[in-house]
């Protein structure tokens, strides 16, 4: 069953606190990975493995420079689904 | 001609271990005589077969003032390391150093034991790609003296010595040294340990190194104790803050004792067997590094783990470093309360020799109910011991698997 984008959000928000510490409120759809929340390159990495296990999704290496916002993330792992 | 020898003062003291989650705590329990062994609360010893399943883990809620992404970051022989930097350098009234000028040492035996099995059975059972990407930096042995060094924004050098069981005493004498040839004027050092595991516990039980009183885990660590027959495994960190003399005086620092003088041997001799004569080298220079003389050394807090020969071989060594001169010592093994922290062991033990020459009292080895008629001098038996007032000088005596032997000698302030 595809999860909705709202729900992709709110599941990403609840990794990237988990991680970083992030306040899960600050994880908003234009925010950017690393200008915003300050997240460095093996803290991306440990949220892609761990959204790939949420939403039963592969996301490719060559992909995950693309995802520069969590818009970015939530648009990718929304199609990544169907 | 050699530069003149200084030594440094301690200003800072930290830990997590199996008798407290800081110093304070510490030091009550280990004053009263308090055994941290007991059974593991776990399932090992049906699932693996463990024929020794009780060990001397740190205490409950140790590791509360973590943030959940920093026990996500680092091995749990970090978060011990992290969390006894923080007591000691706020003990040390965070000192304004220069950040140039301020070093890191914390050592370790094996470094992140937990965090290499539990991705190896991750990639076994999830796959490569399930492989937490911080797996790297949280394994290796530096990382905990990395992680410090980022947390005090220390850039004078960080130092990992990998020494075995001796690996926390070496740090302390590093420190000391980095002092002496001015690179740094305030430098952290210690050692930490997190090897509690069926695997640990498996292979020194295999070369029965470990006690395999089962029955009765409290009273298993028991150095000088006739019916000794083993060390107990134990885990935590014991992190100092050493200052050279003008750094610390210039800014008022409290003083709880001096590093006077530290002794480096190896045995060259065998890879887990103990050598007497390394280790009374690395006594000897000690107190000679420390321009002191056999009869200054009123206490020796000693490697003493609890093994049939280990325990009289060090005495012995003891003896023939300060050429017989011992009446006026007495020993203790704080190992009989916290096990054995193997890395950590001679950095806890160094906060212990620290407090002991701050407080002018030995704390006790408990569990003797024997003395072994072998033992040729004093023991705080079951009892802390007083020390004499005036000028003092302890021993602290770490020796690791390999034929490393380090003593470092503390002076009261």
């Amino acid at each position: 069953m595809a999860h909705t984008e709202n729900e992709i959000l709110a599941g990403l928000a609840e990794i990237v606190n988990e991680e970083t510490g992030v306040a899960t409120e600050d994880v908003q759809l234009e925010k950017s990975f690393t200008d915003d929340l300050d997240i460095d390159s093996i803290s991306m990495m440990t949220i892609v493995v761990n959204a790939e296990e949420k939403f039963d999704v592969r996301i490719p290496d060559e992909e995950v420079k693309n995802l520069a916002t969590v818009g970015d993330a939530v648009t990718f792992i929304t199609g990544a689904q169907n | 001609m050699s530069a003149p020898r200084s030594r440094v003062a301690v200003t800072g003291l930290g830990t997590v271990n199996p008798l407290g989650a800081d110093v304070a705590s510490t030091w009550k329990a280990a004053l009263a005589g308090t055994s941290a062994a007991r059974t593991l609360d776990n399932d090992w010893k049906e699932s693996y077969g463990l024929s020794v399943d009780f060990a001397c883990q740190i205490v409950p809620g140790a590791l509360d003032s973590l943030s959940r992404p920093e026990s996500r970051k680092l091995d749990p022989s970090g978060q011990y390391a992290m969390v006894a930097a923080r007591e000691a350098w706020a003990d040390a009234g965070s000192p304004d150093v220069d950040p140039t000028r301020l070093g890191v040492v914390v050592g370790s035996g094996i470094g992140g034991l937990w965090t290499t099995l539990d991705q190896w059975d991750v990639v076994r059972e999830r796959g490569a790609r399930r492989v937490n990407p911080f797996t790297v930096p949280m394994l290796m042995a530096n990382s905990s003296s990395a992680h410090i060094s980022m947390e005090l924004d220390a850039r004078a050098g960080a130092h990992t010595p990998v020494s075995a069981c001796a690996s926390g005493a070496e740090a302390v004498a590093y420190g000391l040294t980095m002092i002496r040839e001015n690179r740094a004027d305030v430098v952290v050092v210690g050692g930490t340990e997190a090897s509690i595991h069926p695997m640990t516990l498996a292979a020194f039980a295999n070369i029965r190194a470990l006690s395999s009183r089962v029955d009765d885990p409290e009273h298993a660590s028991r150095p000088y104790d006739a019916d000794r027959d083993g060390f107990v495994l134990g885990e935590g960190a014991g992190i100092l803050v050493l200052e050279s003399e003008e750094h610390a005086a210039a800014r008022g620092a409290r003083v709880y004792a001096h590093v006077a003088g530290r002794g480096m041997a190896s045995d060259a001799h065998h890879i887990s067997a103990p050598s007497a004569e390394g280790q009374s080298r690395a006594m000897r220079e000690a107190i000679a590094d420390a321009d002191l003389e056999a009869k200054d050394v009123v206490h020796v807090n000693s490697h003493g783990t609890s093994t049939p020969l280990g325990d009289i071989g060090e005495l012995n060594a003891v003896s023939e470093a300060l050429g017989g001169v011992t009446d006026q010592i007495v020993v203790t093994s704080t190992k009989s309360m916290t096990g054995h922290l193997l890395g950590g062991a001679g950095a806890l033990e160094s906060v212990f020799a620290t407090l002991a020459a701050h407080h002018r009292t030995a704390p006790p080895t408990i569990n003797i109910e024997n003395l072994d008629p072998e033992v040729p001098m004093a023991i705080a038996q079951n009892a802390p011991a007083e020390l004499p007032s005036g000028d003092i000088a302890v021993l602290n005596n770490a020796f690791g698997f390999g034929g490393h032997d380090i003593a470092v000698v503390l002076t009261s302030a």
